[in-house]
This record gives C-alpha cells, structure tokens and sequence, in this order.
C-alpha cells in the first residue's frame, strides 16, 4: 500500500507533463542490461529512502505539531533506552545489506570485461576523443560539431547544441564491446549515461569498461572530469548500428580512411599555393587552435602564448620550429602534437596561416613535404 | 621544596595573578585590542567575522557561476574564468568560511562550556587567526596574476594542477599551506584546552556534546591537514622541480594524487559536520526543554564515524579504475556511515519527542539542519551505491548532494549557533522578525537552489561545465534564481548581526528557558575574563 502510493507520488513527481517535452527528471533506464539493473538499483534505493524520510520526518513533525508548547505540552523526562537504540541501530543495518546485495551483483557484472568481440581504444585529449577500433585500421577523432556562433550566442542554437559531433563512434547492437580508455593529457572520463558507462581516462594508463546495447540508435555523453578549458565542450555521441549496417560502415569507412592516406602521399609532390593555403588554414585554425590561442592570434597571457606578433610565428629563422611545435607538440605545456591529429595539407595551411595571419606577414608558404619529413623526425 | 620556599612560591604566584588580573581586566583600546589579543572571546569574534566575510566572497563568485548558467550559450564570463570561479568558490567556502566559523565558535565556546578562563595556548591562537587573512590575501590576489588563479577545481586532480596549471599554481599551494597550519594550530590548542583545562568535575562524559564534537574534529583534523601539505607540496615538486610523483611518464600515477588528496578530503567532509552535530545537540534538547536522548550513543556514534572517515576515502573515485575488490571494500565501508549517522537523526528525533517544543530562530534553523542534512545523507546513501556512483559520479547530482551536506547542513548550524549565542556574545536579544525573515528566505531559497540540481544531475549534465545542451535550460534558470534569493537572504543576517551588536533588549545570562551548560552560568554580555576561579561541577 505504502509502497505503491510512493512509487505513484514518485511517478507523477519524476513525469510532470509541463515539463515533459523538454527536459526529463529522471535516470534513464538507458539501452542495456546493465544500465537498466542501475536504473534499479537507482529506484530502490530512491524508494528505501523516501520511505525513510517519511517515518522520520512524519515522526519528527507529529512531535512538532503536538508537543508544542504553545499547545501546553509538558516535557518529559526519559533520555535514554538502549533497547530503542540497538533497534535502530541494527534495522538500518538489515537494510543496508538488503541494498548491498544487488548492488554487489551488478558491480561484478559491469567490471567483467572478458569474452569481448569488438574492442576500441578511446583517448581523451584536450579537448576531443580519440576512437581506434582494433585490428581493423581504422581510427578517427571526434570533436565537437557546434559552432561558435552558437555557443556565443550570435547564431539560433541547433536542438543538439553541445550534445553533437562531427563523427561520432559507431558500435554493432548485440554485441559485447571492450572498451580501452586512456588519456594523452589530462584525465577525462568517458560518459554514455544510457550505457550506464562512465570511466576515467587517465594518462599513461589504460582503464577498460564495456557494454552490449540492445537498441540502434544515436546516444549521447558528455567528458565527466574537469579537463581543462573547454570541458564543458567534449561531447560524446555514439550510434548503434545493426550488425550488417555497422559491418558496412566499417568497411566504407576503412577504404575511405586507405584513399585518404594515399591521397597524403600524392600531395607531397604538390605545391599549393598562398591563397589557397590561407583559405584551408583559416578554416583548420578556426576549428582547432583558436580555443587556446584565439580568434586573433593573441592567446591568453598565462595561460596560452599568443602567435599574433611574437614567438617562433613572425621568425623566419624558426619555420622548422614551428612546423615541428605543431606536430609534434610542446612537452610539459598544453600544447599537443596535431601530427596525428591533422591531414599534411591541413597542417601545412594552418602553419602558413599563422606565418601570414594577423599582420605576422612573413609571406612564407609551408608544403605537405616539409611537414612530412618533419613528421618522420627530420632533425631541425 | 621547603616550607618557606613554598610559602613563597604561593605568594609571588598570588602576587602575580593580581597584577595579571589588573593589567587584562579590559581589552585595550581600538586596534591593538584585535591585532595582539590573546583572549579568546576576541579571537572567537575575529574568526567568525573572518568567516563571515569569506561567506560573501565565496557567495559572490557562486553568484557569478550562477548568473553565466542562468541561460545556455556563454554571455558573462570565458570557461577558464569560470573555472577560476568554481575552484575559488570551493577553496574559499571550505576554508575560509565553514572551517573557520567553527574554529570561531570553538573559541568562544569551549573554554566556557568546560568551565576554563581562556584557550590552553593564547599567543598560537592569535598566530593561528591572524595568518589567515594573509593566506586567502594571496588567493585571492591569484586570480589577478597574468593566466588568472587556480582553475583545476578545489580538488585540484593533477596533472590539470600540475603540466597544465596557470603560473599562479605557486602562490596557490603556499595560500593552501598557511591555511593548514592555522588549521592545525587551531586544532592542537582546541585538543590541549579540553584534555588540560577542564574545571574540576567536569568528566569526559560530562562534557557538552559540542566540546566532544570539537575535539573529535580536532584530532581529525591534526590526522589530515598533514597529508594535504604533502599532496600541494608534491604538485609544487612535480610542476617547477622536475619530479613525477602524477605523471606517468617519469614512473608516477595521476590517480594517485587522488588517493592521497582524498585521503585528506574525505575525513574533512566530517571537520565540516562534526561540530554541527555538536550545536545540533545543544540547541534542540534548549527548545524541546527535555535532556538529549542518548548521550553516550552520540558520544561513539560521532567517534565511529571520525573513524570509518578514514577508510572511504575511495568513494570519491570509484571511476578512476580501482580493482573490484577494492570497489566493494569501499561501498560497503561508506553505506556503513548510514548506521551512526542514522543513530544520531534518531536521538534528535526522540529528544524532541514529548517535549514542550518552541521555535525560536536557533531551533528553526536546528530543525531545518536535521530534515536536510537528512536528505544530504539519503543522496550520501545512494551515492555510496557503486554501479549507481558510476552514473551520479561528477553530475549536479553530486552538487546537490554536498550543497544539502554543507550549505543546509553545515551552514545552517552555524546560523544556529549564532541565533543560539548571540544574546551571550552581545549582551543583547536580536530582533525576532528580521531572524525569522531571514531564516524563511534562507530555507525556501535554499531548496529552490539545490533540490532541482538533483534532476540535473539524474538527467546527465556534468558538474563545472560552464555551459550546457538546451534540456538542461528551464531548470537551470530556476536553480540561479534560487542562488541569487538565497544570496539577497543573508543580507538580513547582516542586518540582524548590526542591529544586534547596536542594542535591543538587554539579555538575560540565560535567554533560553530549557538551556544548559556553563556558558549560561556567566552575564550576558560574557564578562572579558571569565571562570578565573573554574566552577563547581555536581558529581
């Protein structure tokens, strides 16, 4: 009886129609098994404790309400009884290893990575995810897919605003996937709330996690440890795909990702021009370096050097340098390596237009080439 | 010694104490009274207004991250300033408000609820006071540096505060360094007083459940303050001296800064309830007119839960890949907390049972304290449940759960305590409305700020974003408007305290018609010097 009123307080509580269409009030009970033994785990123990808190507060405000004084109370004089303790003192025991129970059952499960048929490595970075799939070559960055137009306000916000990448991870239903999750950074934590899955990435060490959705679809996470910057930035968004789909993905995605890196190759005979240099640079610094060094080149004193006027950017003698700062990264400073991140021709833009941009004028172009034999450990 | 050795001995000590007594029998005039006092009364008050004015600014910049979430998008602030926002906020509320309002309290109330005429160690306690306003001068002072001050969170998780930390990371750790010692200070003189300078009488089971509280608290706190002087030191070490205790290139662990820093931080959780349960066990038997249920179950029930503080420190990261067995160790070691602190909502409960309750503003605040600590401890609970963690863990949900525990809880007691003895520290009765105003729009306010963090957190948005996806918005706008009602609140504190500290009717040296202790015992105002001749206390 008791229950049943609860959980229908709690239904119309956690249901509320006005605010149903925008924003939901609840856990999810989410895609897979796992997840829907948390969400639960979730509700009993929401239920034992709403169920507490209606014997305790009920008692404490029938005390409030009839033993006022106001109301002619008299105080009596009873302050202690060990038998009323050891009662409470051992129900609340029971309770909790009627709680501990499930709970252990499910842990178990969860951290069980064995028997797994598709494993990825996933890096979290400042501030992207990295997806690897194993033994199958194929391998891609994930990054935010809003614009900054959105997000400062200048432009309508898109339903998925924040919550959308440019690509997102791709996983078969119906199958047992590992997860190897690792960070080349800061620590991140890699978070699908309908897979019930939240792990930390940590640098230099690899955690593992796993799932099995049941469902296809587009589910969406979010980085759950304070990364920096831009955490608040580094969504997750993974599709569930029917195993011949997925199957199908992999394969175009792996001749896709072959041409591409053909492609590389031929450009290193080319010379691309300044203009066009320029145009791609632009773009390739406005998505991915700008969130440190800014817009206009003038970085963050203290925190990201400005490129704008100063450093090895308006040094003609230090193109090498520079060149090798963007690939490979400045060590024991936020500033990554972005030759793995980046195509040679994206490389060789964004380098000419930090070289070019913001009145630095050097009117050097770099080439795909250059980079290249940067890439492969030329010396400087 | 011989007979006239001793004789003399007598004298020159009687001697002495009566020039002694001449010379302190009034604080000295203006300035010099505050900088070089050494009573305890004095650096009870300095503590608290400290305290109070951290309150402000730590509030202030909650008003800041309040008013950039107010609405999606980014309009007021830039993320790295609103990470500067949120660490400071938390390092400035734990340590520059919570901790010392209670070391305040401690001060003021120890000595005179134990029957003793001053703190075991004057001259340390003025040192242990005045360092910090030096301490969070240099905080605060960060944030004005080129790169800004701390942005890694008050957790401070390398190698965020190490590799990749503003140039202000220094000052930091030394700001973090000086609030210890004053911590630790504070602490050794409060375990000296109580052990050394009870009056005659006075058993330990006798004690006040405040002085037990505190004492309790204190050695917790002389336990761990040293352990994050060593995590700070290592970060100092690790980001300008080459080591690599969190990095793993150079052989050391990023996690484990994180047992370290929670092995520290999860017993101060308790520094910052402990002597709440204290003020809780004073004032709600004063209004109920009835003794406290169960006295000695709250005595062991406090100490094991100092106790078990240690063993769960791991709660706060069971996603950073522990074993399971380890996982399991601490599940069950944290659900086990439930039971003392259960135990203590218990009695309070029975003590208010059949008594002759009234609601002055100190009990309001008492009652307020136990129904949403309460709830603190129900989302605690769930909390403690590992798969659950996983999806709670580093969600409003966790927000809402540690602002029911230290806003509703701790700070609320410490209301209390105010409301409670004020008439004692002024001389004066507040005015009754303006309290009662002040704690109906604290306690409304308070619920529309955190209770719908609850759903934000169960519906997935992460903490210390400063920004977020376009379901979030509705309750979003209402948890700010919260925030700002509940900072426009505590300006009628101020208004109370002003008013209070000006006049209104004279106090009577027991205001409280079912109080007891020895702080009753004396005038309202509490006389400068009181107990040089300690009580009697009935076996």
């Amino acid at each position: 009886m008791l229950r049943s009123l609860i959980a229908g307080i709690a239904s119309v509580l956690f249901s509320m129609p006005l605010m149903a269409d925008t924003m939901q009030l609840n856990m999810t009970p989410g895609v897979t098994a796992v997840s829907q033994n948390v969400y639960g785990l979730h509700m009993t123990i929401l239920y034992i404790c709403i169920a507490i808190g209606v014997v305790v507060f009920g008692v404490m405000f029938w005390a409030i309400f009839h033993h006022r004084k106001s109301k002619g109370a008299k105080p009596a004089s009873f302050h202690e009884s060990t038998k009323v303790e050891i009662i409470w003192t051992l129900i609340p025991f029971i309770i909790l290893i009627g709680m501990a129970i499930p709970a252990t059952k499910t842990l178990i499960a969860m951290e069980d990575t064995s028997k797994s048929d598709v494993t990825i490595l996933v890096t979290g970075s400042q501030w992207k995810w990295h997806y690897s799939y194993f033994n199958q070559d194929v391998e891609y960055y994930s990054h935010l897919a809003t614009s900054a137009e959105q997000i400062s306000n200048q432009r309508q916000k898109r339903d998925n605003y924040l919550l959308e990448v440019d690509y997102p991870l791709v996983l078969p239903v119906g199958q047992k996937v590992r997860f190897l999750i690792t960070s080349q950074d800061v620590i991140h934590s890699w978070w699908v709330p309908a897979f019930a899955v939240k792990k930390d990435a940590n640098p230099g060490f690899i955690n593992e996690a796993w799932t099995q959705i049941d469902k296809p679809g587009i589910y969406r996470g979010q980085c759950a440890e304070l990364c920096g910057k831009d955490h608040g930035f580094m969504p997750i968004v993974v599709i569930a795909k029917p195993q011949a789909e997925y199957d199908d993905w992999l394969q175009k995605t792996k001749i896709t990702q072959r041409k591409a890196r053909e492609e590389e190759q031929r450009l290193l005979d080319m010379q691309m021009s300044l203009d066009e240099l320029m145009a791609l640079g632009e773009k390739t610094y406005t998505a991915r370096c700008a969130m440190c060094h800014q817009a206009n080149g003038e970085g963050i004193p203290g925190a990201f050097p400005a490129l704008a006027g100063e450093g090895v950017s308006i040094d003609p003698k230090s193109k090498l340098e520079h060149i090798s700062v963007v690939v490979h990264g400045k060590a024991g400073t936020a500033m990554q390596a972005f030759g793995p991140q980046l195509s040679l021709k994206e490389l060789a833009a964004v380098i000419t237009y930090e070289r070019n941009a913001w009145g630095n004028n050097t009117g050097e172009s770099v080439q795909a080439a250059e980079v290249q034999a940067i890439k492969n450990g030329q010396q400087l | 010694m011989t007979d006239t050795m001793r004789q003399e001995a007598e004298i020159d000590t009687a001697g002495c104490t009566d020039t002694e007594h001449d010379h302190h029998a009034y604080p000295a005039k203006g300035l010099k009274r505050w900088l070089f006092t050494t009573n305890h009364k004095d650096i009870g008050t300095l503590y608290l207004l400290f305290s109070l004015t951290m309150f402000f600014v730590g509030g202030a910049m909650a008003m800041v991250i309040r008013a950039e979430l107010f609405q999606p998008g980014l309009q007021l602030v830039e993320p790295n300033f609103f990470n500067q926002m949120t660490t400071v906020h938390g390092l400035i509320m734990v340590f520059g408000a919570v901790m010392p309002a209670f070391t305040g309290l401690a001060n003021w109330m120890i000595p005179m609820m134990i029957g003793a005429p001053d703190m075991a160690l004057p001259r340390m306690n003025n040192w242990s006071f005045w360092i910090l306003p030096f301490a969070f001068s240099l905080l605060l002072a960060s944030l004005f540096m080129e790169g800004g001050g701390p942005n890694f969170g008050w957790t401070f998780y390398a190698p965020l505060s190490t590799t990749y930390s503003p140039p202000s990371t220094g000052l930091f750790v030394f700001a973090i360094h000086i609030m210890g010692i004053s911590s630790i200070m504070g602490a050794i003189n409060v375990v000296v007083t109580i052990v050394n300078m009870r009056a005659p009488g006075m058993t330990y089971m006798k004690m006040p459940l405040f002085v037990w509280t505190w004492l309790i608290t204190a050695f917790l706190l002389i336990a761990v303050m040293p352990v994050l002087a060593g995590a700070v030191t290592m970060v100092l070490t690790d980001k300008y001296f080459g080591t690599s205790f969190f990095d793993a290139a150079g052989g050391g662990d990023p996690v484990m800064f994180q047992h370290i820093f929670w092995f520290f931080g999860h017993p101060e959780v308790y520094i910052m309830i402990l002597p709440s349960f204290g003020i809780i066990s004073a004032i709600i038997p004063a209004f109920s007119r009835k003794k406290l249920f169960g006295y000695s179950s709250m005595v062991y029930a406090t100490a094991s839960i100092a106790g078990l503080s240690f063993v769960v420190w791991a709660h706060h990261m069971f996603t950073t890949g522990m074993p399971v067995a380890a996982e399991l160790f601490f599940m069950y070691c944290t659900m086990l907390i439930s039971v003392p602190t259960g135990v203590k909502v218990f009695n309070w409960v029975a003590t208010m049972w059949r008594g002759s309750l009234t609601f002055e503003v100190p009990m309001l605040f008492a009652i307020a304290f136990i129904v949403l600590f309460t709830i603190g401890g129900f989302s605690g609970l769930m909390l403690a449940i590992t798969p659950a963690d996983f999806q709670y863990h580093d969600t409003y949900f966790v927000v809402a759960h540690f602002h029911y525990v230290l806003v509703t809880g701790a700070i609320f007691s410490i209301m209390a305590a105010a409301y409670y003895w004020l008439p004692k520290w002024t001389g004066h009765m507040f005015d009754e409305r303006l309290a009662h105003w002040h704690f109906w729009c604290s306690l409304i306010s308070v619920n529309i700020l955190f209770f719908p963090m609850h759903f934000l957190g169960l519906a997935g948005m992460p903490r210390r974003i400063p920004d977020y996806a376009l379901q979030f918005a509705d309750i979003n706008a209402v948890v700010s408007i919260g925030g700002f009602l509940f900072g426009f609140s505590q300006l009628i504190f101020i208004a109370v305290l002003v008013k209070c500290i000006r006049g209104g009717e004279k106090a009577a040296a027991k205001p409280w018609e079912g109080a007891e202790g020895l702080e009753w015992t004396v005038a309202s105002p509490a006389p400068y010097h009181t107990f040089s001749t300690p009580p009697k206390i009935d076996p």
